[in-house]
């Protein structure tokens, strides 16, 4: 797999699109077709099927190492992946026969039907014929999770590159259920037999965020507007009989929302919907958290369905009897539409509402009202705009509600993984209640990395106890938490949960015992209840 | 006035009372000489291992170093009552028999031997084993306890030859050059540059350093330490000027205002850090060369046995996770803590801060 560690070698060295695009398209001249196909399969996140577990692959490693267990446990979080963990105490190997990548993958399948001695001879024999990227590599083929900020965007750029085919083409090829084990290079991109794949999902259009001013928009008669939901995005097809719906994750959920199965009888065969997969009762959504006990179950209970019944919110339409209608106008697929969730009269499909408005200012004062309908804000989409493959500027954008926001203080600090590993990153922050200060929150994100370096100097500095990788720190970093929704929460010691919880900015200006409270957050809670 | 040596209690053991060195808040302390090493709040007599900013502070009464040493450690620090000694020359103070002895850091760095009624204290200071064409090669002392740093104490650590690094740099500079592009590299100005200027190919193309490595450049040229010709970057020059040349700064100049002038460049960074692929993408430079002033994992577990020593006391770096280790393998090992540093990784802690 010389040539796959050249190209993750050369993904991983720079952050420049067009170099990444340029050495993806070469490799994908080069390459063999089933490493081809591996490779844009690793690349969107689609990997074999795990047959090692990271225990044993631990264990081999320290040994292999001539290294305690402990020692490698505690080098492990030092680095932030364990792929790369192994590779680093190994020793140094590497000049054997090359071996190609989907040689390497196939003996990693193959290890799920042997015994653990013989895999274990199987990964440490392949540890002692690679050098360390490719050592790297295999281990990640082993554990998962290839990072090499190579989007499907690119991808598809690159292969339209090597291959001529215009790159939405290749998009729309990239999409669906397939892995390399039940399709050919030849069939997923060159002849892209797509009827063959009746599940297969369209690219979904993305919008932008409203940066500045609403009015550099233009015209209001040229746009749409709807709210934003807060739920899945999902896509439901209906061909050949069949239900399918996917998320945005481009993951095949369809099983776990049984609600939408009868769509099958009441869309016309070849329907594509795109929506927002909502928990609802009493004609409102209800909080997302209801949502996510369903997310996490792969089947789904009647106590559950009961608990948490789903309905699509449907907002665009991208196939009509068949036909992909992506290229015609937004308007007339809306058009479209709602005649199609009229006709299929069905419980589980709902139309999201336009929002009738004749200026900015009128549309920002609806904005204004977003949380009181449970939504996030509001979605503006270009009345002539045609269904976008991904994100392209200009036709649709998000236009949030500002986040809700409290002061709390910092009192547990742990570090964060890959890029941040070693730095204190992951904050559990507190506000007072009868002069207690009780956590309700983790936050991550939102600091500069700067930032992060100070506080993780800091954090070595004011240490109070260790409990494993959290360090409880002296309680007086304040910080402004930003938030998208707040909720009731039995799970959680302060009786809250919150959405999307980030650090806004660092409050150097405020002492700890002027930041918020639990009243505070419990007033956001009735505010919205609207 | 005599500052009174405040122990730390958590710090110290049982028997420190009578130990040749204890450790105080104010640094590694001989009560008995009634001097300190590298200490990092101001006292009165003060023994320098190097000039890093982390080990030669401002504020001292008295400074001793090495001859070599010194040269650097009056540019940052001024006028300072300081002395020197050579490398293997004894002094006595209190009759307690103090040596400088090579550590390899860089040009001039230390381990402090100190030596009373036949007990053998060293302190390492920051040390590598591997020569580097540059500094003086680190001699391995006998002792009965050894100080250690151990910033890369840990079994993820290993370097490649230096010459396979510095192999490295020329492709990528030379490659760059090809395409008129300036190759950026940040290195700490005083000791990696250098390392760097004497190792590379100089006949690539033309080689500007920053200010911060120019200055420390003429005070090592000085002192008869051979490096290439180098242009100090100013205004003077013109973008066009830079196309194809090689750029050492150090490592905070690489995202400041001070890039803008080099509008086609690739960035590089040459640390021991590199080695991790996590803290290579958080720098954001373009490529990561793996090039330590430290010992890696082989080389700290070789040094620490090659001292004889049956103590060790561990500092800078991963300390609880390397006295565990060196427990098991039947030493008597303690951790000394410094006020500056934890028992993790710290990215500036490879010679000195950023900001210079």
């Amino acid at each position: 797999m010389r040539d796959f560690a050249e190209l993750f070698t050369a993904l991983d060295r720079t952050t420049k699109t067009t170099v990444k695009v340029a050495a993806l398209s070469e490799f994908f001249k080069a390459a063999s077709d089933d490493d081809k196909l591996w490779t844009i399969a690793l690349l969107s996140h689609r990997r074999p099927r795990r047959t090692v577990n990271t225990t044993m692959l631990r264990e081999w490693a320290a040994e292999a190492a001539g290294i305690p267990l402990w020692l490698f446990e505690e080098a492990y979080p030092v680095v932030g992946d364990l792929a790369e963990t192994i590779a680093l105490v190994l020793p140094e190997h590497g000049d054997a026969k090359d071996v190609s990548l989907s040689e390497w993958i196939n003996l990693i399948v193959g290890l799920s039907s042997v015994e653990e001695d013989e895999r274990k001879q199987a990964v440490t024999n392949a540890w002692r014929r690679l050098d360390r990227v490719e050592c790297f590599l295999f281990n990640k083929l082993i554990t998962g999770g290839f990072r090499v900020g190579v989007s499907q965007k690119l991808m598809s750029r690159a292969l339209s590159k090597a291959t001529g085919i215009d790159e939405a083409v290749i998009a729309h090829r990239l999409m669906g259920d397939w892995t390399p084990q039940n399709t050919t290079y030849d069939d997923l991109i060159l002849s892209g037999d797509v009827n063959d794949d009746h599940s297969r999902p369209y690219p979904f259009c993305l919008a932008y965020a409203v940066e500045d001013d609403v009015d550099a928009l233009g015209e209001p008669a040229d746009w749409l507007a709807e709210r934003k939901w807060d739920g899945i995005r999902g896509q439901v097809i209906v061909r050949n009989g069949e239900v399918f719906v996917w998320s945005r994750g481009e993951e095949l959920v369809t099983d776990r929302f049984p609600e939408f199965h009868a769509l099958a009888e009441l869309l016309p065969d070849g329907t594509v919907l795109d929506g927002e997969i909502l928990p609802w009762r009493d004609g409102r959504p209800m909080d997302f958290q209801s949502l996510q006990t369903r997310i996490g179950r792969k089947t789904v209970g009647k106590k559950l369905l009961k608990d948490a019944p789903v309905i699509l919110m449907a907002y665009d339409v991208m196939e009509d009897r068949g036909v992909d209608i992506r290229e015609i106008p937004f308007e007339t697929r809306r058009a479209r539409l709602e005649e199609i969730v009229a006709d299929a009269a069905a419980p589980v499909l709902h139309l999201s509402p336009m929002l009738e408005f004749d200026d900015w200012q009128s549309l920002s004062a609806e904005r204004e009202q977003s949380r009181a309908h449970a939504s996030e804000g509001l979605m503006l989409k270009r009345r002539s705009s045609v269904y976008h493959t991904g994100r392209r500027k200009g036709d649709w954008f998000k236009w949030k509600v500002d986040p809700m926001t409290v002061d709390a203080v910092m009192i547990y600090a742990q570090r964060g993984h890959g890029r941040r590993a070693n730095l204190y990153t992951d904050f559990t922050f507190a506000v007072w209640k009868d002069g207690e200060l009780v956590p309700f929150t983790k936050a991550y994100s939102g600091l500069t990395d700067a930032e992060f370096n100070e506080i993780t100097n800091w954090v070595r500095r004011n240490t109070l106890e260790r409990f494993g990788p959290v360090r409880r720190v002296t309680p007086v970093l304040v910080f402004e938490i930003a938030f998208e929704g707040i909720q009731n929460s039995k799970r959680h010691k302060s009786g809250i949960a919150l959405r999307f919880p980030r650090m806004r900015r660092w409050r150097r200006d405020k002492p700890a015992d002027e930041a918020g409270t639990i009243e505070e957050l419990f007033g956001f809670l009735e505010a919205n209840a609207g | 006035m005599l500052r009174p040596a405040r122990t730390c209690c958590l710090q110290i053991d049982r028997v420190s009372q009578m130990a040749l060195l204890e450790f105080t808040d104010r640094g590694i302390y001989c009560r008995r000489a009634d001097v300190y090493i590298d200490p990092w709040k101001p006292v009165d007599r003060a023994l320098i291992t190097h000039g890093h900013a982390d080990h030669a502070r401002p504020g001292h009464g008295a400074y001793l170093s090495t001859e070599a040493a010194a040269p650097v450690i009056r540019l940052r620090l001024g006028d300072i009552a300081l002395q020197t000694v050579q490398f293997g020359e004894t002094r006595t103070i209190n009759g307690v028999s103090v040596s400088f002895h090579p550590a390899g850091h860089i040009p001039g760095s230390a381990q402090i031997r100190i030596e009373y009624k036949g007990e053998v204290w060293v302190v390492s200071g920051d040390y590598k084993v591997t020569p580097d064409n540059l500094s003086e090669t680190f001699e391995p002392v006998r002792c009965n306890a050894f100080i250690s740093e151990c910033t890369f104490g840990l079994p993820v650590f290993k370097w490649r030859p230096q010459v396979d690094v510095l192999s490295d740099i020329n492709s990528w500079w030379r490659d760059n050059a090809a395409d008129g592009r300036t190759s950026v590299l940040g290195a700490y100005s005083l000791g990696k540059a250098q390392r760097l200027l004497a190792g590379i190919d100089d006949g690539i193309g033309p080689i500007f350093t920053h200010g911060a490595v120019e200055n420390t450049n003429a005070v090592l040229r000085s002192q008869g330490l051979s490096l290439p010709q180098t242009t100090q970057v100013t205004d003077e020059q013109q973008k066009k000027d830079y196309a194809g040349a090689l750029v050492i700064a150090p490592p905070g100049a690489l995202g400041s205002n001070w890039m803008r002038r080099f509008p086609k460049a690739s960035t590089g960074f040459a640390s021991g850090w590199m080695a991790l692929r996590g803290v290579r993408r958080r720098r954001a430079v373009d490529r990561g060369f793996v090039l330590s002033d430290h010992c890696d994992w082989t080389e700290l577990n070789e040094a620490i046995a090659a001292t004889g020593a049956e103590r060790i006391y561990v500092t800078h770096g991963y300390t609880e996770i390397f006295r565990r280790w060196l427990e098991e393998r039947g030493y008597d090992a303690r951790i000394v803590e410094t006020e500056f540093r934890g028992d993790d990784l710290e990215e500036p802690a490879e010679g000195e801060r950023t900001s210079a």
